[in-house]
């Protein structure tokens, strides 16, 4: 009963605290009355447009999306520095791109556009295109030797861990 | 006195960092000459070369003001909003047939930028016929 309650007035709990989080952010001013109002804001603009949001994702793992979000910010450090050493040396001739597909072994809308966000943000890599039934990724990379390195790259260090994330 | 210092060149350093990367995305964009390796210069490049910069802004905000978060979350929007724009230059570009046509998917029939519904056949672009 209680439960219910709780999910009929929060149908997406992380979405309430983001919400509070960015509206206080946007106040810029920390204090009890922004984050009591973005609380409010956070409770009522999820129960206004919950009926464009079917399913919320089942069992998300909070823990491993922080530890996931750390390796994504740490490679697109190192990439950038690959990709800039890439575009002011690598001559226009020598340059090796390439399409690679990769097999999705994730189903849901929400893990496969972060898998996606995270190839395009990574540097050197970005994600095009979906095949029509969702199984596959296509991704262009901008320089590599051995392009089927590169995707069982992306497969262990981030296909993995974001399937662990949503299971 | 010296945490001024330091701040001072903890925003220095920032911004030639994020200056450098910037200068290098636009050198890229000049350079390459094909749409979808011109496309990597920017929306790579770009991502730190503008994280840099707020940084630099938050430090000389918490040096010399009250501090600022608000750099976080431009920060945040930009990492949301970068991937969906750059998808979609590549769509574009699949669609043109303004770069080579990709392998076709192992499982599916075709991708969904390609997989046009018969009735609008006739209205795709010429070049791919």
């Amino acid at each position: 009963m209680l439960g219910k309650a709780f999910s009929w007035l929060l149908p997406h709990p992380l979405l309430t605290v983001l919400l509070a989080i960015v509206w206080t952010l946007l106040q810029n001013d920390v204090s009890a009355g922004m984050v009591v109002f973005g609380l409010i804001l956070g409770v009522i603009i999820p129960l206004m447009t919950s009926i464009w949001w079917p399913e919320s994702p089942r069992g998300f793992h909070m823990g491993r999306m922080i530890r996931y979000s750390i390796v994504v910010i740490w490679d697109i450090l190192v990439a950038n520095v690959q990709v800039a050493w890439i575009v002011l040396t690598v001559p226009n001739s020598k340059l090796k791109p390439a399409w690679i597909v990769i097999p999705l072994e994730l189903r849901q809308p929400e893990a496969i556009t972060l898998l996606a966000g995270t190839i395009t943000l990574t540097p050197g890599t970005v994600s095009a295109d979906l095949s029509n039934e969702g199984h596959s990724l296509l991704v262009h990379v901008l320089h590599t030797d051995d392009p089927d390195a590169v995707c069982r790259d992306i497969n262990t260090r981030y296909q993995r861990r974001l399937k662990e994330i949503f299971e | 006195m010296t945490l001024e210092l330091i701040g001072t060149w903890a925003a220095a350093l920032c911004l030639l960092i994020g200056a450098g990367f910037t200068l290098v995305g636009s050198i890229g964009l000049l350079k390459f000459n094909d749409p979808m390796t011109r496309l990597h210069a920017p929306t790579k490049v770009g991502t730190v070369g503008v994280g840099a910069l707020l940084l630099a802004s938050v430090i000389h905000a918490f040096t010399f003001e009250g501090g600022s978060l608000h750099e976080l979350l431009i920060m945040g929007f930009l990492f949301v909003t970068a991937p969906i724009s750059a998808n979609f230059i590549a769509k574009v570009n699949i669609h043109r047939r303004s770069c080579e046509t990709p392998p076709p998917p192992p499982r599916d029939d075709t991708w969904s930028t390609l997989d046009v519904p018969e009735a609008d056949r006739q209205t795709e672009p010429v070049s791919q016929r």
